[in-house]
């Protein structure tokens, strides 16, 4: 009977997880969606709490549980709080990480504590230490490159990189083959794990700056693969169902975000983007004499007499923390009659989505955010197409050049707009490492300028109009 | 083996609604989705929950570190995902 309790309340869990997941389909109810995953989670806690085995060992292990939810409680509460949007994508990394981390310890633990494991137990622990082993360390990598702490955000990639990834492999599987044939070794299993945290380390650090909306979403379904493997270990049905939500959750947004670059999973895992092969012309041939730069005035004329504004938003716009300037910016033209809208490309800045959680930030209507197919056949009834801090996305070399290392990946039309603005620092290539002809487009005006400061002195300009 | 195909018929079917449940998000909120699938993920704080009760001071231990970082998971990720829902807000 009380097992019975039990899993009524796991599957009133699992109903609310899957309820969660419907409900964040639409901006209006996607809070009401969040709380219901709270909901979910708290019921899974307090019929858990009341199991057999936690309730016979009562007295001394309520502390412990009770402590540990206290201080991992404020430490999460801590940096949910103090992050800043445009750091999302670092923390989002990092909890990740965490959820991998636990998965791992509680696989382990079960391990240590079972006498006379089946195959049912080890086959589904070895693969929560591999995969929750990966996750921790891979995204404790990820969320060192996005936060520019110890590695650089390029990709570090070295000669016999996959042979010592392949020999890690087979040292995992011949762990493996150990921990189900001899289960009561549990020091191969913390073996398994240290190989698997190498091996994390091993494949997230060729992995580029512009690339890593792909690792974290892999990563994100790592954890969640991880947690359900730790539920197959338990036996226990609300983490199978939770963690392959998670799981289901991270795989299709790491495809979307391939298809986004038209690359494959494996070309963006290994770093391989082939930067400056092939028959692609030099920066020199494509900008000599060629390139505009303008000033904020005259960006402003043209905007006086534009009917039709759309604002490209980049990864440098997430780096300046131009959101509000922008803001202010669009705010304006649209009070002179301007209409404005936002044109987001699905891999701009560094996880999916990032740009759109940033201008919400800034209290940019959601609905003037517009997707890449929506938005794309408009651009020819643009007046000014404004891209800011934006690179690759808006090259056209994706539609024109096969030979290209971005021939084929889908991009925002900017240069079919009537005028475009770019406002970049320099001229400097993006992670693709090609020169933009766009840049030197008859109808683009170039101004140099960091993102913040070139809205902001833009804003002035209009005004005085 | 009975109770490997009961499980596994569960994980099969939950990829499959979860497939279907999340091609549904729309790109504006894929990073609400990614903080909010996140802290489900920490759903694994049940398992940490059940590692402690053990007598083994080791795992016990084990399950405390556990429920520490699974609770990190779950209160940062769902209340970041709030902070951030909060924003979306429609003209008018």
């Amino acid at each position: 009977m009380d097992t019975a309790i039990t899993n009524l309340g796991y599957l009133v869990a699992a109903i609310l997880f899957i309820a969660c997941f419907m409900q964040l389909s639409h901006p209006r109810t996607a809070v009401r969606g969040n709380l219901m995953g709270v909901a979910a989670m708290l019921i899974a806690i307090v019929v858990t709490l009341r199991e057999p085995a936690i309730l016979e060992r009562f007295a001394p292990t309520l502390p412990v549980i009770a402590g540990g939810v206290i201080v991992g409680g404020l430490i999460g509460l801590l940096f949910a709080t103090k992050v800043q949007m445009t750091d999302i994508p670092q923390m989002v990394a990092l909890f990740n990480g965490f959820g991998g981390g636990a998965s791992v310890l509680v696989a382990g633990a079960v391990l240590t504590d079972t006498p006379n494991p089946s195959l049912q137990l080890t086959v589904p622990t070895v693969l929560s230490g591999l995969i929750g082993g990966v996750t921790f360390w891979g995204s404790l990598v990820a969320f060192d490159k996005l936060q520019e702490l110890v590695l650089p955000g390029r990709p570090i990639v070295f000669r016999g990189q996959q042979i010592l990834n392949g020999l890690l492999a087979l040292a995992v599987l011949a762990l493996a083959v150990m921990i189900v044939t001899n289960p009561g070794d549990t020091w191969a299993y913390w073996t398994l794990v240290a190989v698997a945290s190498v091996l994390g380390v091993l494949l997230t650090i060729p992995i580029g700056g512009a690339d890593m909306p792909v690792a974290i979403a892999l990563l994100n379904s790592y954890s969640g693969l991880a947690a359900a493997a730790t539920g197959f270990v338990l036996n226990n049905n609300v983490l199978i169902i939770a963690g392959s939500l998670v799981g289901a959750s991270g795989i299709i947004l790491s495809q979307i975000m391939c298809k986004a670059m038209n690359r494959s999973l494996v070309n963006v895992l290994t770093g391989a983007i082939d930067a400056g092969s092939g028959t692609g012309a030099s920066a020199d041939e494509v900008y000599a004499g060629k390139v505009k730069s303008t000033s904020a005035d005259e960006i402003a004329m043209f905007l006086e007499t534009a009917s039709r504004v759309v604002i490209v938003p980049g990864y440098g716009l997430a780096v300046s923390q131009a959101q509000h300037a922008v803001r202010d910016f669009a705010d304006l033209l649209e009070s002179r009659g301007t209409t404005v809208e936002f044109a987001i490309h699905p891999v701009a800045g560094r996880m999916p989505g990032h740009m759109n959680v940033l201008l919400a930030e800034a209290e940019v209507a959601y609905d003037k955010l517009k997707e890449m197919d929506e938005i794309n056949s408009s651009f020819e009834q643009t007046d000014v197409a404004i891209v800011i801090g934006a690179n690759d996305v808006v090259n056209p070399l994706a539609r024109t050049d096969p030979s290209s290392p971005i021939a084929g990946m889908p991009i925002l039309n900017v240069d079919k707009a009537r005028t475009v603005v770019v406002v970049k620092r320099s001229l400097s290539p993006g992670f693709a490492g090609i020169p933009n002809p766009l840049f030197a487009a008859d109808n683009t005006l170039m101004y140099f300028a960091d993102a913040k400061k070139a809205v902001t002195d833009l804003l002035i300009a209009v005004k005085e109009l | 083996m009975e109770a490997l195909i009961s499980v596994l018929t569960i994980f099969v079917l939950a990829m499959f609604v979860g497939w279907m449940v999340i091609t549904k998000v729309p790109p504006l909120l894929h990073t609400p989705l990614m903080s909010g699938s996140n802290a489900v993920s920490g759903i694994t704080i049940i398992g940490a929950m059940l590692a402690v009760a053990t007598p083994n001071r080791f795992t016990t231990i084990i399950g405390f570190v556990a429920i520490v970082f699974a609770t990190i998971n779950v209160v940062g990720g769902f209340v970041v995902t709030n902070r951030m829902l909060g924003m979306f807000k429609k003209k008018g």
